[in-house]
Order: C-alpha cells, then sequence, then structure tokens
C-alpha cells in the first residue's frame, strides 16, 4: 500500500492487520524512551491547510517516535490564499527530499489530487467532509481495547454527520469489522442520500440509546446554527445532546466516543466527559500509536520491525531505543 | 477566392440523404450540387458525409479578460477543428459583453477567425440581475442571443421585464437555468455521489425550479424563450410538456450531459466539474432522448477553457466548465441513437434557427447559399488529447478516450478552412 487516502483503501483486512501493528506500537510507547530507529533517513512532512494542532502533533509526534525527520508546513487558509497552487506547495516540498506527506485540507479530494504530483506516500489526514481515516483507526482500536471486537456491536455516530469527515470514515471503518451503525441527526444535518450506504438513519436519539453499545457524538458547530440548519444550538442540545439522563439509560458497558474537541454543553453534558464511560482521552492517547502504524505501513519495511522487537542492535550497532535524534 | 469542388461524398441535410458533389463558387456560396460535378480545387469526400456546418450557440470564448485560457481565434481554430461553421460567444468575458462598446470589440475581434463569430450579450448589466442591458442598441449591433449565462437570472419581475422586452425586439432571451439560493455552495450534482465523495452538492432541483418560472413566464408574456444546457430528466419532462402546450420554448443540452455522470467526480479531479453539473445516469439517459425525440432541438458544447493552474485547484474551488468543440461530433455520432439527418438537424439547423442565423447557416445544401459545410468521416478513429487541441486550453474530460467520427474539411463562406484535419491558416 502507497497511501492512506479513505478507510476503503486498507479494507477489513488491513484494518485488522494495522490494529494488530498498533499494539507493538503501543508497546513501544510505553518504554522509557518511546522511540524505534525504523523510519531513520526517512523524512515526513506535514502539510496542513487547515488548521488542527491536535491531528498535527499527533503525527509528528509518531513520525518522530520512528525516528523520521519531520518537517512542518502551514498553508494559512486566509482568503489572499484561497486561490494558491497546491500543485507548486507540493512540488516544492517534493524539491527537499520527502518520503510521505501528511495532508490536510478543507476540501475533499485534496490528498488524491495531490497523488498526482508526487512520487511518494500520501496520508489523508482530514478532507473536507469526505474521510479522516487515521481518526477512524484509531477510534476502532479504542473500541477494541475496551469492547475485544467491533463484531456485532450497535453504533450510535450522532449529530452533524452531513459535514463530518470522521462519520464517513467511521462509518465505513465499523461497518467493515461487524458493527452495525445507526446515523442520528435531525435531517438537516444527515447527507443528503445515504441510500447506499450500509447503514440506518433515525431522528430520535432516544429511540435508539436503550440498546446502543457505543455512542459516537459529532462536534457540532456554532455556524450551523447560522446557516439554518438547527434553529438553535439549544434546541439541538435538548433533543441530540448527551445528557446525565441520558446516560443513566445507556447500558454499564458502553461507551461515549468524540473526535474531539468537544463543544461542552452542546453535544455532550459536561459531567458526561466525566463519566468513567466516556473514553475520549483513550482515543487521544491511541492516535500517536495508530499514526505510528500508518507512517511504518506505508514507509517501514518488516525486517526493521523485527529488529524494533527482538531488541538486537540496528544497523548502527547500538541497541534499540538507545537512540535519540537531534 | 477560388472554385472548389466536394467530390465523392454524400450530402446529408434537412433535404435528405444522397450521392452528390457539391461546388462553391468563387463568391462563397453554393453554385451546384449533382453527381459528377468537376472545377476547382477538389476536397476529396469519399466515405465521408457533407452537411451543413456546425452551429454552436454556446460557446465561452473567454476573450476580452481570460486570454490565457481561449482567445477569439484559438476558439475558433477548435471550431473550425469540430466542423463548426458558426459559434456563439458567451457574454461572461471581463468586462462582461453588456454594452456597445465590447459587443464592436468582440464582433471585431471575431472577423478574422476562422469561422463565423456571433455574440450574445448579457441580459442584466454586468450579468448582475439587477438591470436590463440595452438590448434594443445591441440588437441594432447583430446580437439576437440574449443570456446571463453562468448565472439564471434569479428576480421574476426582471426575468418578466427582459421576455417582454426582448420580444418586441426579435431577439432571443435564454437561460441559465439555476436558483442560487438552492445551488450556492454546491459544486456537484447532489445525489448518493456528492454524499460519499463529501463534496457539497446542488440539487436537480436548483435547476427545475428555474425551468419551472421560466415557463410560467413565457406562458405570461407570450415570448419566445430558450433554455440552455438543460441537464435533468425533470427539466426535459417539463419542457415537452410545455412545448405540446404550445410555447414557443426551444433548449439545448451539452455533449457532456448526455456522456457523463456524477459518478467520473470520483476521481476528484475537476476536469469534470461543470455548471450545470454532470447528473445521475436517469437524467444522462433522459437529456439523450430528449435529443432524439426534438424535445431537445440542438447539441451544444458549453466550451469552457480554462487554464491548466485553475483545474489542478481543489474540486471545490476550481472553475466549472469543460472543452467540446473539437469532441461534439464523434460523441453525438456514437452515444446519442439517431438518424443521419436528425444529427445534422441537431448540430446544425437546430441551433441555427434558434440563434437567427439560419440564413446563412443550417442548411439545407443548395444552390445560391453560402457555403458553409462540413465534411466528416464517420468511421475515422482517433484519440483525445488536450494537449494536442486545437483549444489554447486542455481541460477535456474525454482524455485518452478513443474517439469515432472526425471532421476532414471544414469549409466557412466557401473558403477551406480546414482539409483533410489541418487548418489551413
Amino acid at each position: 500500500m502507497k497511501h492512506l487516502l479513505s478507510i476503503a483503501d486498507l479494507g477489513a483486512d488491513g484494518i485488522a492487520d494495522l490494529l494488530t501493528l498498533t499494539d507493538s506500537f503501543v508497546e513501544i510507547s510505553s518504554r522509557s524512551i518511546p522511540k524505534v530507529p525504523v523510519l531513520r533517513g526517512k523524512t515526513v512532512a506535514s502539510l496542513f491547510f487547515e488548521d488542527s494542532t491536535r491531528t498535527r502533533l499527533s503525527f509528528e509526534t509518531a513520525a518522530r517516535r520512528l525516528s523520521a525527520d519531520v518537517i512542518s508546513f502551514s498553508v494559512s487558509t486566509s482568503s489572499l490564499n484561497k486561490g494558491e497552487s497546491v500543485r507548486d506547495t507540493v512540488e516544492t516540498i517534493e524539491a527537499m527530499g520527502v518520503d510521505a506527506l501528511v495532508v490536510r485540507h478543507g476540501c475533499a479530494g485534496v490528498p488524491q489530487q495531490i497523488t498526482s504530483w508526487f512520487e511518494g506516500s500520501v496520508i489523508n489526514a482530514g478532507d473536507g467532509w469526505h474521510e479522516h481515516p487515521t481518526q477512524a483507526l484509531l477510534d476502532t482500536y479504542t473500541i477494541r481495547q475496551h469492547r475485544g471486537s467491533l463484531r456485532g456491536l450497535r453504533v450510535l455516530i450522532v449529530g452533524d454527520v452531513k459535514h463530518s469527515r470522521v462519520a464517513r470514515s467511521n462509518m465505513e471503518a465499523f461497518t467493515m469489522l461487524g458493527a452495525s451503525v445507526t446515523l442520528v441527526a435531525p435531517g438537516t444535518l444527515l447527507p443528503p442520500n445515504t441510500k447506499s450506504w450500509p447503514v440506518e438513519t433515525s431522528h430520535d436519539l432516544d429511540a435508539c440509546l436503550g440498546d446502543a453499545d457505543i455512542v459516537y457524538l459529532l462536534r457540532m458547530q456554532q455556524e450551523r446554527q447560522e446557516d439554518a440548519l438547527v434553529p438553535s444550538l439549544r434546541e439541538y442540545a435538548t433533543d441530540f445532546g448527551l445528557d446525565r439522563g441520558r446516560m443513566a439509560r445507556l447500558s454499564p458497558d458502553a461507551l461515549v466516543m468524540h473526535p474531539g474537541p468537544m463543544n461542552r454543553g452542546v453535544e455532550i453534558a459536561a459531567d458526561v466527559v466525566e463519566d468513567p464511560r466516556c473514553v475520549v482521552i483513550d482515543q487521544v492517547r491511541n492516535g500517536v500509536p495508530v499514526r505510528m502504524a500508518v507512517l511504518f505501513l506505508l514507509l517501514g519495511s518488516n525486517s526493521h520491525l523485527a529488529e524494533a522487537h527482538s531488541g538486537e542492535p540496528d544497523e548502527t550497532g547500538r541497541p534499540k531505543g538507545s537512540r535519540i535524534d537531534a | 477566392m477560388h472554385e472548389l469542388v466536394i467530390r465523392g461524398g454524400t450530402v446529408v441535410d434537412a433535404d435528405g440523404v444522397r450521392r452528390a458533389d457539391v461546388v462553391v463558387g468563387a463568391d462563397g456560396t453554393i453554385a451546384a450540387v449533382g453527381e459528377n460535378l468537376s472545377g476547382g480545387r477538389v476536397l476529396e469526400a469519399a466515405g465521408c458525409y457533407v452537411t451543413p456546418g456546425f452551429v454552436d450557440l454556446h460557446t465561452h470564448l473567454r476573450q476580452p479578460g481570460r486570454e490565457e485560457a481561449e482567445t477569439i481565434e484559438t476558439g475558433s481554430r477548435a471550431a473550425a477543428l469540430g466542423g463548426y461553421t458558426a459559434v456563439v460567444a458567451m457574454p461572461n468575458t471581463e468586462p462582461t459583453i453588456d454594452s456597445a462598446s465590447v459587443v464592436r470589440e468582440v464582433l471585431e475581434l471575431g472577423k478574422p477567425a476562422l469561422c463565423d463569430v456571433y455574440t450574445s450579450a448579457a441580459i442584466t448589466i454586468g450579468r448582475q440581475g439587477d438591470r436590463l442591458t440595452p438590448m434594443a442598441e445591441l440588437s441594432r449591433l447583430g446580437v439576437r442571443f440574449f443570456t446571463d449565462d453562468g448565472d439564471g437570472v434569479q428576480d421574476d419581475r426582471l426575468m418578466r421585464r427582459a421576455l417582454e422586452y426582448a420580444a418586441g425586439l426579435g431577439v432571443m432571451i435564454a437561460q441559465h437555468c439555476e436558483v442560487s439560493a438552492l445551488s450556492e455552495g454546491g459544486f456537484m450534482h447532489e445525489g448518493e455521489w456528492s454524499s460519499r465523495l463529501g463534496i457539497p452538492g446542488q440539487p436537480a432541483e436548483a435547476e427545475e425550479l428555474m425551468v419551472m418560472r421560466d415557463i410560467a413566464l413565457s406562458r405570461l408574456t407570450g415570448a419566445r424563450m430558450h433554455f440552455q444546457h438543460l441537464s435533468t430528466k425533470g427539466s426535459v419532462e417539463m419542457v415537452r410538456a410545455a412545448r405540446q402546450g404550445g410555447l414557443a420554448i426551444t433548449a439545448e443540452a451539452t455533449t457532456h450531459h448526455f456522456t457523463l455522470t456524477d459518478e467520473a467526480v470520483a476521481s476528484y479531479d475537476p476536469v469534470y466539474k461543470v455548471h450545470p453539473p454532470l447528473r445521475t445516469e436517469i437524467d444522462r439517459v433522459a437529456i439523450g432522448r430528449a435529443l432524439g425525440e426534438g424535445t431537445i432541438e440542438a447539441i451544444a458544447t458549453d466550451h469552457a477553457p480554462h487554464a491548466r493552474s485553475a483545474k489542478e485547484l481543489p474540486f471545490d474551488q476550481a472553475p466549472p466548465g469543460m472543452l467540446g468543440l473539437e469532441t461534439a461530433l464523434p460523441l453525438a455520432l456514437t452515444e446519442l441513437e439517431l438518424e443521419l439527418t436528425e444529427l445534422v438537424e441537431r448540430m446544425s439547423g437546430g441551433p441555427a434557427r434558434i440563434a437567427g442565423i439560419d440564413d446563412v447557416h443550417g442548411g439545407p445544401i443548395r444552390k445560391g447559399r453560402v457555403a458553409n459545410l462540413c465534411i466528416f468521416d464517420p468511421e475515422h478513429t482517433w484519440t483525445a488529447d488536450g494537449a494536442a487541441m486545437a483549444s489554447k486550453s486542455a481541460n477535456t474530460p474525454y482524455q485518452g478516450r478513443e474517439l469515432r467520427g472526425r471532421v476532414r474539411h471544414t469549409v466557412v463562406s466557401g473558403e477551406p478552412v480546414v482539409i483533410d484535419g489541418e487548418l489551413q491558416r
């Protein structure tokens, strides 16, 4: 596999393999020096046309822990730069000698477009409303950690599905691994046509809540109110927000998830965040090893990983974990 | 100018299909049509059809203002290679074609072009939808076709006035049907594919609501009008009913709307971005049928050149539009189930009447008519390649596709501007 643009690129087996690979990197992350030289000499560039400190930090941390060099590009999204050529930017970065590009863009499809201008690997770190595959992978990993498997689980994805790349990637990944997914939102926040999607849809959270195993809440943005997609955030919170009352009706081993950043008091009540069933912090924690696994899958070779695990010296003759890059 | 004889071909026009040679006189008119004619320079036409030159109701020549994408000259070269002897330039230039001075400039630039260049003008100043352009003044300069193409006229009352005023002048009002309140912020057809791809969509109803309103306004005013680039099944059904009800409504459809669907956007390649957007398979089939039955009387190209850099923007940000002049004929030949005479009617006779230029274009091929002719080989296969096209831009959605049917010669006002597929100047 050369690029990771969408969950479909991996397929069910690919996801399963990647989650297994992630176990190794979780173990490495728990070491006192959580670093392995498996991508030494490789350069990973993050190219973010849209601000996202969390995702960028997570990817860059993952790359550094694999001993890759990291270049960070931030392209302002001011209206002045709106028409700037993505191709020019990409070709400039390529000329610096980069093996992988981690791309975030506000428009769907940009990572795919970039693959025709860039020799190396392209990783989609979120494109418009389209996909955010590494988020889905870390979510899937988190669910697997808590529930063992996704097979047979009933997942609700609640909120602004229409504008959500997270929802599209997660819907794909969850159903591939055998979960059943229901999208729960007011009519204005569902995509216009989901006939071919392997999901149910509902406009009634309370009707779905009782037998849910996972409640995946999406971020509800202020601008949806301004665009008349909901009459008010208050009304949205009343019907679709996860509050203490709804929490009480969830089963004891259910999980509450959110891709962050959370709007407390809108899609999630502040005290729900404190509930042990809310695993948001695990999602964040799993982000780094999952992204290590993705980078390794695209750029590394298995012999490197075997070395990292055996604790044998790498080609520099030093034991694993002894290198700290500059 | 020398005499020409187009020899060995099969003439196809409104009079029918027959084996005939065509002699073009030194004055640029047809001197004779018949068997075994001779005289002057010979254009070999064995195995070819000899038809009235094609007429494109919908060409973006980009001049003035966007000469990096196309000029009137380069656009006319593309037209000639595509078998077109006349094009109607769209007014969404910079500045807009909405005043006598810009109309004069375009007509002046069109004089040395390789086909007849007619220009439309905007319905409203700057295509802003607020005030009518000086239609009477512009019609006296020769403008017969008014459109705000790129946008529909949103205001109901202003649209009514435009129809009433134009009717008095005997000029055509043509509408780009799109209710902007529904389409704004959408970059492809809204449906299964837009939902999956995460690209904001514009619903078919954005087009259909304006078709519906304009049919009502046509009934109200009694004015004739023309619908540009219809793209949905719903639009076709309304236009069919309105025509059956006796309204003077005509319509065009583009080659891409009967050959491509929104599934093509899955590549995220902005070469497939166009307005109105590529629709569903159901719509594509409906457009083809409407061209077959004549509900839609004209095949148009909506030839819309864009510089490479513009089509390398993210899909949402890239400008809409695709090339069409050099690929229309083979697509109409192979993708529609039309009789030859019907095909020629949709490519030439129909659009010539709608543009009000059927005195010199659109056939039939008879003695005394101006010699605007297309001679094409229906079996010649070739591979579409944007870089090899005469257009200044290369944004063809058919890149790499094998096409059957190619223009061999094009004769404009008696001058052979294309001979054996080569431009002559």
